[in-house]
Order: structure tokens, then sequence, then C-alpha cells
């Protein structure tokens, strides 16, 4: 086996740029996850089944199929129907959404483990519907469940290097190039594998921490 | 769409279908491996079971397959047929979070049924193949049943290296077709098909299991809900039998 360190110290500057990349598609991939998230689970409480009933089969659609073909369909497809985004945007995109359909459960689960003498004192106190929701319910539920969400987070980071497959530079995408330009494949692709552990393993400890805080 | 791209199509299907079954069942065998190691009794042992499981979560499962397709060639001289490379892959990666779910299972099994074990002086072997596994299997379906979706997903990343799988084929229909909603359309609804089908059979298996040990997933869960009932509702506490189920 050989191993090269020059090859290490050259891809650096490249494994920065690849990293940037991955932590913007992850912060803005996990918003929009949370807030979809959001409002599935609260669509899935409507009263009407025909409100339930559709984002239940959309959102376990969503959730059984691959990511990676959700990507293609959203960069080929969209164009073809007159929508133009950046390979970027796109990538956060289906991230997003892929994982609000995870994130949904989670605010299911948080928002079932709320006690319900909590609703039943809201209603007692005669607090408009929404008053219920945004001062009672909902600050109780999402304090439970930000550790979880933080997994998905943690996941989410995981499943960035896919978006290599629609022109993202990535850091596998960053690998990919510096391997084509140096026939050297064997250390980009481990410092990215090490550089993965390194990052899941420091967002798993500041969950740690958050759980002991937050959760009671 | 023409019959020959859906004969490509169908191609592609098998080849996903066949790393779904050899990922499966390598991830399964490492799920146990592990999982059974991070409950022994010696330090090491537990500490290098963590170390695996850190390791191969830790990755990325796209970055896993390239470092087995690439990597492996170059540094040790293996070079692997595509299938076994991918399930290689595939397998590890997946079977170090089963083993998460195996350890999880394990760790629930009630104490009292270890010593229940060790007072009739079984072997730690034979309290574990015939005490632990037997209740801990089927708490561990439910969650195994999500890996497998999640490995079914997983597959769709081995056609980045070329591999002739469905998400692979999709692409060749794709450039062929200059039409990507309709191919995109279909294969999507094909993985949803096969994740369905195996969430059905992971169910009828873990209500078999249940019924094996005794257990019934449809009168426990209905035990549940009454208890819930009694406790909480009007005129809960009232002595009305207590110990349902």
């Amino acid at each position: 086996m050989r191993w090269d360190w020059n090859a290490v110290g050259d891809f650096l500057p490249d494994l920065w740029k690849g990293l940037l990349v991955t932590l913007q598609a992850v912060a803005l991939g996990s918003l929009l996850s949370f807030g979809l998230g959001l409002v599935w689970a609260l669509l899935t409480r409507a009263p009407t089944r025909w409100v339930r009933w559709p984002v239940e089969a959309v959102t376990e659609f969503v959730r059984d199929t691959p990511l990676l073909v959700q990507l293609f369909f959203l960069f080929y497809v969209l164009p073809e129907w007159g929508l133009t985004f950046s390979a970027l945007a796109t990538g956060v995109f289906a991230l997003g959404l892929h994982y609000s359909t995870y994130t949904m459960q989670v605010y299911r689960a948080g928002i079932e483990a709320v006690p319900a003498g909590q609703w039943e004192a809201a209603t007692a106190l005669n607090l408009p519907r929404h008053r219920i929701w945004t001062a009672v319910i909902l600050p109780q539920a999402i304090r439970r469940v930000v550790p979880a969400l933080g997994n998905y987070v943690i996941a989410m980071l995981k499943d960035t290097p896919m978006l290599m497959v629609i022109t993202v530079l990535e850091m596998l995408g960053r690998a990919r190039l510096f391997s084509q330009a140096h026939f050297q494949f064997t250390e980009p692709v481990t410092v990215i594998g090490v550089a993965f552990i390194l990052i899941s393993y420091l967002a798993s400890l500041v969950l740690r921490a958050l759980e002991r805080r937050l959760v009671r | 769409m023409t019959p020959g791209l859906w004969k490509l199509v169908l191609e592609g299907v098998w080849t996903t279908l066949q790393l779904l079954v050899f990922g499966a069942l390598l991830a399964t065998a490492v799920s146990f491996a592990v999982g059974v190691a991070c409950t022994h009794r010696s330090r090491l042992v537990r500490f290098a079971a963590g170390c695996y499981t850190e390791v191969f979560r830790g990755t990325s499962a796209l970055v896993m397959i390239f470092w087995v397709f690439f990597v492996l060639p170059v540094a040790f001289g293996w070079q692997l047929v595509p299938l076994w490379a991918g399930t290689l892959a595939l397998g590890l990666t997946y079977g170090a979070y089963g083993s998460e779910i195996v350890r999880g299972a394990l760790n629930a099994v009630d104490p009292a049924q270890r010593e229940g074990g060790i007072a009739l002086s079984l072997t730690p072997a034979q309290r574990m193949r015939l005490i632990v596994l037997p209740q801990a299997v089927p708490e561990m379906i439910p969650s195994f049943c999500n890996l497998l979706v999640e490995l079914l997903k997983g597959t769709a990343l081995v056609s980045v290296m070329g591999m002739g799988d469905l998400t692979f084929s999709a692409n060749l229909v794709r450039l062929a077709l200059q039409q990507s909603a309709e191919i995109y359309g279909y294969v999507l609804l094909i993985y949803f098909v096969i994740a369905f089908t195996l969430t059905r059979l992971m169910r009828s298996l873990e209500k078999r299991l249940k019924a094996s040990v005794g257990r019934d997933a449809g009168t426990e869960s209905a035990a549940r809900e009454l208890k819930r009932a009694r406790t909480t509702g009007v005129g809960a506490g009232v002595a009305s039998g207590d110990g349902v189920a």
C-alpha cells in the first residue's frame, strides 16, 4: 500500500472548499427540513381527512424512495418544466424535502408527547386555537425533539456526497476532480472519510450536550 | 417507452434486487456479530466493536462505496467484481447501523432472564442462544424493517460507479428518450413498490416471531390501549380486575 502525504497536502485546499459547500448544503437543507417537517406534521393533524390522507401518502412515498433518484428527478425534470435553479439550490431542495418526511415523524411524536392536561388547561383558559399551538403545545414539543432533529442533521451530512451527481462540488466531488487531475485516489477519499467521521463525532457531542440540557 | 428500454429497466431491477438481498445478508451477519460483541464481558472486545460502529456509521455510504471501488484495488490489489464490491460497501455500512439495533434489543431483555439462565448453570453461549436472542429478535424486527428500506435506497448509490442497477438504467433511458419526468417517475414508483412489499413482509415476520415466544402483537397493543384507558379516563383507579393480559 502506497500512501503519499504530499497528495494529502495538495488536496487540503480543495477539501476546505468542498467542506464549505457541504456545510452550506447541510445548514440550508436542515432549515428547510425543519420548516417543511413541521408543516407536514401539523397538516396530518388537520380535521379533514382530505388533507391528512394526501400528505401521509406523499410523505410516505418520498421517504421510501432513494434520495439519489429524487436528486436526478429534480435536476433533470424541473428545467423541462421551465424551472431552472442552480445545482446547489436543487440539492438543498432535495435534501430538505427528503428529510422533512423524517422530521415530520419526529415532530408528531413530540406533539403527541405533550401531556393531555396541557391541551385541557389551554382549552379551559379559552385560548384561541392558534394560541394553543404557538404558546402551549409547540414550545414544549419542539424542546423535546431538538436532539432527534439533530440526528437527522447528521444523517443529512452523510448524504451530501450524493450532491456530486448533480455537479455540486462538495467534498467527494472535489476528491473526484483531484484524482482525475493527479491520478491519486487513495489519499483524497480516505481523507474525506476521516473528515466525515470527525464532523459527525463532533456533532454527536454537541447533540449529547443539548440533550442533557433540553430533555428532562 | 419501447420494449427494449423496458427490458433495460427490468435488468436494472434484477441487479437492484440482487444487491438488496446480498447486502441485507451481509448487513445482518455484521449486525449480529458486532451487536453481540458490544455486550461482551471483555472491555477490549466491546471497544473494538464500538470502533467498528463509529467508523462505518461516521463515514458516508457513498464515500465508503468510493473507497471499496477505487482505493481497495490500488491499496491492497483486491479488484472485486462490481456486485461484490457494492455488496461489501453496503453490507459493512448498514451492518454498523444494524449493530446498534441488535445491541439495543439485547439490552432491553429483562436482566432476570439472564439471571435465570445463570441459575440453571447454562454457558454464556447457551444463554445467548436459548434465552436472550429468541426474546430480543422480535424486538429488532421493526427497526430492521426501517433499515432494510434504507438499504434499498442505498443500493441506488452504486449506480454512481457505473453499475447497471435500476437508477443507472434510468439514466440510460433518460439519455435515450430525452424525457426525464416519465422514466424517473416510473423508477421512483418501482422503488416504492419494492419498499412497500418489504414492509409488509417484515410485518408478517414480526407477528410470527412474536407468536413464537408467546406474545401477540395485536393483543399487546390492544392491552396497552385498555390499560391507558383505565389509568387516565374517568373513574381511573377503580378496582376493575387489574393486570390486563
